[in-house]
């Protein structure tokens, strides 16, 4: 695993987003995404890790959302309230929650479409081969309507699409969602690869802790806007509310009990 | 035979230059959602552009053609960033009312500059007779086709093969995740307003070269929404397609029928259409997987 000192790739200190000018999203948000890094955000419903990921890709714009306090550095250089297509240029691509694939364009113009961005034109061909390599179903399926491909074909495609671009930071929303476990377990596993072998950097938003554990380098989770806890796979895989809470797994056998009800008091000095 | 290859020629011809017009119109509804009131101004614009150049300017017309396009490029700029830029965001009304609001403004521009006297021009598209069979026709009508062709040809080809293109059918597709690809959807709306602004141009020039230029060109625009409704507000065939069929009808019920029912026989086609397809003949529906 890379060296987690020195300068981090991109930095989020104590963020604050606003929707609307009025409804408070983000509460002093920070963390911490190393160069070379897979780094997972996890989190209930609601509680702010797409807002998260946007606020970083610029997203928020047109949802009338605005980093209103706090810095985002990426390379040490503050990027809050860019515009996307000036976030994309350097380097930085969010993979939506729910796919979001152009359904009237072809599987390939999806991917022509990732590339929107990129100046060495010549190098296109090469990398949408390299996208069939990791998703070799994309490739059957090259000439086809994205709209009629399957769910989780869909997901492969909104990958590819991202790798199209070279991004140096990848950050992916929620890949797992509405996904059967095989599939989910399969898109995982290029996930990695892509971050061993291309060397991109990865935030990784999920609901499935569990899955998102298994290949994190380090864990954020955030309750309500703000972060509750944090630190590597092995630590938080340990700890008790991580468990009950996120990773579903509560002790066998003991009866409700003064555990229980310590546990909800220390949930609930997460929600203020 | 000979009246019925007159009037398939008519027919063609206007419903090619109907096809232009509407293909404008789609575009800008497509790429950024506004229903555009002002396209026969546009067209109309044109017209008056080409006649400007040629006849006032005594220009050659393959110099005037281009600066006329040239110029179309810059109102679609123009009116993009000033008129629709603003109003990003704002409830659909309010942008309907003002593109309404900038056709009469359009109106105003060309009658303070123009006047309100219907004008002649001198066609600058040969216009010999040609033999077709036995009916005799004249070459500017089959030209005025030919560049119609071109254009849509043209169309395709771009929306297919170049950069901006695909791009354009992604924005129109899913506007924000278009922004997460990269592609500012500000430069894709300025590039929809100058494209349809231009082939509303060619279009103008094509009708000036056969009726002449005058105020009553923007009603011309007008009958792009039957061909529009009828295509599928959407739909780039569709606009082809419903552009061909109301030219023919009309120039078919114009010759064997008359009695004026040309002028509202678009209408009926329409809702007979519509009763049976309600998105229009090419209308999009969402992609359902099943
Ligand atoms: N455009 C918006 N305008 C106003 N409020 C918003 C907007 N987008 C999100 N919110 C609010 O911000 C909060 C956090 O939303 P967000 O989508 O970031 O949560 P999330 O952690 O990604 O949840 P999920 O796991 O369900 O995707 C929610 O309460 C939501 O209602
Ligand atoms: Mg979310």
């Amino acid at each position: 695993m890379p060296e987690p000192n020195g300068q981090p790739l991109l930095q989020l200190n104590n963020i604050e987003v606003i929707y609307d000018r009025v409804i408070l999203v983000l509460k002093g948000l920070s963390l911490e995404v190393h160069k070379g890094q897979i780094v997972a955000l996890l989190g209930a419903n609601g509680a702010g890790k797409t807002t998260t990921l946007k606020a970083i890709s610029g997203l928020l714009k047109p949802e009338r959302g605005e980093v209103t306090d706090g810095s985002i550095l990426y390379n040490g250089e503050p990027i809050q309230n860019q515009y996307p297509e000036d976030i994309v240029r350097k380097g930085i691509f969010q993979v939506m929650e729910g796919r979001r694939i152009f359904e009237h364009l072809t599987v390939e113009e999806n991917l022509l479409v990732g590339a929107y961005t990129r100046r060495d034109r010549h190098n296109i061909r090469k990398d949408m081969d390299m996208v069939y390599a990791y998703f070799p179903r994309l490739k059957e399926r090259r000439h086809q309507v994205a709209g009629y491909l399957s769910g989780g074909e869909q997901q492969m495609l909104a990958i590819g699409r991202a790798l199209m671009a070279r991004p140096r930071l990848m950050l992916l929303d929620e890949p797992s969602l509405g996904l059967a476990p095989l599939l989910v377990m399969e898109i995982f596993n290029i996930i990695k690869r892509i971050n061993q072998e291309q060397g991109t950097t990865i935030l990784l938003v999920e609901q499935n802790a569990n899955i998102a554990l298994q290949i994190a380098d380090y864990a954020y989770i955030m309750e309500n806007g703000r972060v509750v806890l944090d630190g590597t796979p092995e630590v938080l895989r340990e700890n008790p509310d991580v468990r009950e809470f996120y990773l579903g797994l509560t002790e066998v056998g003991k009866r409700k009990s003064y555990r229980e009800v310590k546990h909800y008091k220390r949930r609930k000095r997460w929600l203020t | 035979m000979e009246t019925f290859i007159h009037l398939t020629v008519a027919g063609l011809t206007n419903g090619m230059i109907l096809a232009l017009a509407a293909l404008g119109f789609v575009l800008i509804y497509k790429a950024t959602d506004v229903i555009n009131f002002a396209q026969g101004e546009f067209l109309m614009v044109g017209a008056y552009l080409i006649y400007a150049f040629i006849v006032q300017f005594g220009m050659p017309w393959t110099v005037s053609v281009v600066l006329t396009l040239a110029l179309a490029v810059v109102i679609g700029v123009v009116v993009e960033r000033f008129v629709l830029r603003p109003l990003i965001g704002e409830p659909i009304i309010s942008i309907i009312m003002v593109t309404i609001g900038l056709s009469s403004l359009m109106r105003a521009i060309v009658s303070m500059i123009w006047g309100n006297q219907p004008k002649a021009m001198p066609p600058f598209i040969p216009s010999q007779p040609v033999r077709l069979g036995p009916a005799v026709v004249t070459a500017d009508r089959l030209w005025a086709i030919a560049v119609a062709v071109l254009m849509l040809v043209l169309f395709a080809l771009f929306f297919r093969y170049y950069k901006e293109g695909i791009a354009m059918r992604a924005v129109a597709d899913d506007q924000q995740a278009a922004m997460s690809m990269g592609i500012s959807v500000r430069r894709i709306f300025a590039w929809a307003w100058s494209i349809s602004a231009m082939v509303a141009a060619v279009a103008g020039a094509l009708v000036a070269n056969i009726v002449g230029v005058g105020p009553e060109l923007a009603g011309f625009g007008l009958r792009v929404f039957p061909v529009v409704i009828l295509g599928g507000l959407d739909s780039i065939p569709g606009a082809l397609l419903g552009g061909i069929i109301i030219g023919l009808i009309e120039s078919y019920v114009g010759g064997y029928v008359g009695h004026g029912l040309h002028q509202v026989i678009a209408f009926v086609v329409l809702v007979l259409i519509l009763m049976v397809k309600p998105y229009g003949l090419f209308g999009q529906e969402r992609i359902e997987r099943v």
